[in-house]
C-alpha cells in the first residue's frame, strides 16, 4: 500500500529511456517476429506463466489470502481452536472486544505510541540528518553506528533495556552514583512512567532508521537550489525553512505513513520488555499483545481472530485516512507526478 | 552523496558562494561533532552495556549495576559459547534465514519476470495481488496463520517459520522486481530470440544476471526480516530444539532471570551475526530500504 503509488522511481528514470529509444525503432522489427511466435506457442506461454508465477501465487495465497479471510470468518464463532467452528454467535465476539476495558485502554496506549513516534522522532532525526548531511570526517562511521539500533533485533533490544531499566539496574545505579537519588524510578511498574519509558526505547530502536531516511531525502535535493539561495543571501535556517523542508515532505509524509502503522502493530519490544501479563497493569499494552494474550494464550480462537479484524480495520483506517488526506499530495505529485505518469504513458503506447 | 562530493567543484566557479559556504562550515562544524558524538554515544551506550555486563559477575552488577567489568570474566561467554542452546538457536537461525531468502528471491524473481514481460490477461490484476499483502502485515494475519500453519502440520517446524516469511516477503520482492525487470531492453530480449532461446533460457542467462542489484537487496532484506523475526515463530515454535535466535534469548532470559551476567553474555553473543551482516552489507542494507521505502 505504501509503496504503490511510487514505482521504483530512479530505476524507472533509468530504464524508461532505454525503453523509449528501443520503441522508437522497434515496431516494424518485432511485430511479424511476435505473429510468427504466437500462433503455435500460445499453450507454451500458459504453461511458462503458470511455471513461473504459480509457485510464488501459491505460497502467497495460502499464507496470506487464506489466513486474513478465515479471520474474518472465524471471529463469528465461539471457537477453541480445535474441530470445525459450530457456535456461531454473530458480532458477539466484536461487541466484547469494543465493550472490553482493558481493549480499549490498549488502543490508547497504541495511539500515545503513534502520536508520540511522530513527534520525538520526526524532528529529532530531521535535524540530526541535517548535521549529518553535512561534510564532516567519519561520515559513513556515523551513519553505521547510528543504525546499529535498528539492525539488531527487537527481542535483544527489549532484554538490554528491560535489564537497564529494572528498579536495581544501569540506570537507577547511574543516578545513583551521580547523586541524584531523586531521579531514580520504578521505569517499567510505574503506570505514570512506564509508557514513557517505552517511548523511549522505541525512540532509541527506530530513529536510525529515521535519520538513514531523511539523509537520503536530503541527498536528493538538487544542489543548484542551495546556491541560488547562497547567491540570494539567505540563512543557514532560512534555507532549511524554505528550500530543505518543503523539498523533504515526500520523504517526511512516507517516513511518518511507516512509522504510524508501525505503531499500531506494535508487538515484539512490549511483549518482551513487560512480559504479557504486566504490560496491561503498567499501561503499555497493545492491540496485539491484547491478541496474543486474551487469543492465542487463552486458545480462544473465534475471539482472537475477531481482535485480529478490529486490529485491521483500525489500521486500514488510519492508512486510509492519512492517504486520502495526506499522501494524495505526493501521488498527484506537484513535482515529479505528471511527468512520470506522462513517461508511463508514452512507454505503454510504445509497447 | 554524490551531489555532496561535487559541492566543491561549483563553489569554485562562483567566488563570493564559496566564501560565504565555508563560513558557514566553520560555523557549524564543532556544534556538528558534538552533536553527532552525543547521538553516537546513545546509540551505542547500551550495546555496550550487553557487551561489557556479560564480562562482569553477577555480584559485580548487583554491586554497581553501571560499572565496567573489574576483573573481567570470560566464563559468561565461553559457558554460553560451549551451550547446545546456543548453537542449536544458532543453527535454526541460520536456515531459516537461508531458506527464506533463497525461496523469496527464487519465487519473487520468477514472478516478477512474469509480471514485467509477458502479456496476458490478469496481468494488472496479479500485480495488484500481490500489492495487497501491503495491507496486511504479519500481526494482523498472525492469529489465523498459527491456525493454517497448524493445519498443514507444520508448528513446531522450521518449514511452518520458513514458507510464510517467504509469502510476507513476497509483496515488497515483487514491487522492488518488477521495474529492474522491465528495465532491461527489448532488444535484448529480441536478440535472444532471434538466436534461437526459450524464453526460459533466456530467463536464466539474461534476466537473473541483469537484475542482480535488486535481487541483491530483496535477498538482504528477506534474510535481515528472517533472522530478526519474534513474533511468528513464538506462535508457531514451542520446543526449545526449534528456537531460532529471537526465541532463544528470550527463552534462556526468563529461564536464567537471576543469572544477569550470562544472559548478558547470551544476549551480545545473538547480536554477533546480525552486526558482521550488518558492516559487510551496510551500503546495501541503507540502500534497499530507503529504495523499498521511496517506491
Amino acid at each position: 500500500m505504501s509503496g504503490q503509488p511510487q514505482p521504483s522511481s530512479p530505476t524507472i528514470a533509468a530504464g524508461s529511456p532505454v525503453a523509449g529509444a528501443v520503441g522508437a525503432t522497434a515496431p516494424a522489427a518485432p511485430r511479424p517476429l511476435k505473429a510468427q511466435r504466437r500462433g503455435g506457442a500460445d499453450w507454451r506461454k500458459r504453461a511458462e506463466i503458470t511455471i513461473l508465477a504459480g509457485p510464488a501465487l501459491v505460497v502467497f495465497a495460502t499464507f496470506v489470502i487464506v489466513p486474513v479471510i478465515m479471520a474474518a470468518y472465524y471471529g463469528f464463532f465461539r471457537w477453541k481452536g480445535l474441530g470445525v467452528p459450530t457456535d456461531f454467535i454473530g458480532f458477539d465476539n466484536y461487541i466484547s472486544i469494543l465493550s472490553d476495558r482493558t481493549f480499549r485502554e490498549a488502543v490508547g496506549h497504541n495511539f500515545f505510541v503513534v502520536i508520540f513516534s511522530l513527534v520525538f522522532q520526526g524532528p529529532a532525526a530531521i535535524l540530526f540528518a541535517l548535521l549529518m548531511n553535512q561534510k564532516i570526517r567519519g561520515r559513513s562511521l556515523i551513519r553505521v553506528l547510528i543504525f546499529v539500533p535498528y539492525v539488531i533485533s527487537e527481542v535483544i533490544v527489549g532484554t538490554g533495556w528491560r535489564l537497564m531499566t529494572a528498579d536495581t539496574g544501569a540506570i537507577n545505579g547511574l543516578f545513583g552514583k551521580l547523586g541524584l537519588e531523586s531521579l531514580q524510578q520504578s521505569w517499567l511498574a510505574d503506570p505514570a512512567l512506564a509508557k514513557w519509558t517505552l517511548m523511549i526505547i522505541i525512540t532509541w530502536k527506530y530513529i536510525g532508521f529515521a535519520v538513514i531516511l531523511m539523509l537520503a531525502g536530503l541527498q536528493s535535493i538538487p544542489e543548484e537550489l542551495y546556491e541560488a539561495a547562497a547567491i540570494d543571501g539567505a540563512s543557514f535556517w532560512r534555507t532549511q525553512f524554505q528550500i530543505t523542508l518543503p523539498l523533504l515532505g515526500p520523504t517526511i509524509r512516507i517516513w511518518a505513513f511507516l512509522s504510524i502503522i508501525g505503531s499500531l502493530q506494535l508487538f515484539d519490544l512490549v511483549n518482551i520488555v513487560w512480559g504479557q501479563y504486566i504490560s496491561a497493569t503498567a499501561g503499555t499494552s497493545t492491540m496485539a499483545t491484547y491478541m496474543y494474550l486474551n487469543g492465542h494464550m487463552a486458545g480462544n480462537y473465534g475471539f482472537g481472530n475477531a481482535v485480529a479484524v478490529v486490529l485491521f480495520l483500525i489500521s486500514l483506517t488510519v492508512a486510509l485516512i492519512y492517504q486520502r488526506f495526506v499522501l494524495r499530495r505526493d501521488t498527484e505529485g506537484a513535482l515529479t507526478g505528471p511527468s512520470k505518469k506522462k513517461a508511463k504513458k508514452q512507454k505503454k503506447e510504445m509497447r | 552523496m554524490s551531489a555532496t562530493a561535487t559541492m566543491p567543484a561549483t563553489g569554485q566557479a562562483a567566488a563570493p558562494v564559496k566564501r560565504k559556504k565555508s563560513r558557514e562550515i566553520h560555523w557549524g562544524s564543532p556544534v556538528t561533532y558534538l552533536v553527532a558524538l552525543v547521538l553516537i554515544s546513545v546509540c551505542i551506550g547500551p550495546v555496550l552495556y550487553i557487551i561489557f555486563g556479560g564480562f562482569r559477575t553477577n555480584s559485580q552488577i548487583t554491586m554497581d549495576p553501571s560499572g565496567l567489568p573489574d576483573p573481567w570474566v570470560i566464563s559468561n561467554y565461553t559457558d554460553v559459547a560451549t551451550s547446545s542452546a546456543f548453537w542449536t538457536a544458532m543453527k535454526n537461525s541460520a536456515i531459516s534465514a537461508l531458506a527464506t531468502t533463497a525461496g523469496v528471491v527464487l519465487l519473487g524473481v520468477m514472478a516478477s519476470f512474469v509480471i514485467a514481460r509477458y502479456r496476458f490477461v490478469g496481468k494488472g490484476a496479479m500485480y495488484a495481488f500481490f500489492a495487497a499483502g501491503l495491507m496486511f502485515p504479519m500481526t494482523v494475519a498472525i492469529t489465523p496463520l498459527y491456525l493454517m500453519v497448524r493445519m498443514l502440520g507444520l508448528t513446531n517446524h522450521l518449514l511452518g517459520v520458513i514458507l510464510p516469511q517467504i509469502a510476507f516477503a513476497l509483496p515488497t520482492t515483487i514491487i522492488i522486481l518488477v521495474p529492474f525487470l522491465r528495465a532491461i531492453p527489448d532488444e535484448i530480449e529480441e536478440a535472444a530470440a532471434i538466436d534461437g532461446a526459450s524464453r526460459l533460457k533466456f530467463f536464466f542467462t539474461m534476466v537473473i544476471p541483469l537484475s542482480l542489484p535488486g535481487v541483491i537487496t530483496t535477498g538482504i532484506l528477506a534474510f535481515v526480516g528472517a533472522w530478526n523475526g519474534y513474533m511468528l515463530p513464538l506462535f508457531i515454535l514451542t520446543s526449545e530444539s526449534s528456537f531460532t535466535l529471537p526465541l532463544g534469548v528470550a527463552n534462556f532470559a526468563s529461564q536464567y532471570s537471576v543469572d544477569t551476567a550470562k544472559v548478558l553474555a547470551f544476549t551480545s553473543l545473538s547480536m554477533v551475526p546480525a552486526l558482521i551482516f550488518f558492516s559487510l552489507f551496510e551500503r546495501r542494507i541503507v540502500n534497499g530500504l530507503t529504495g523499498a521505502v521511496k517506491g
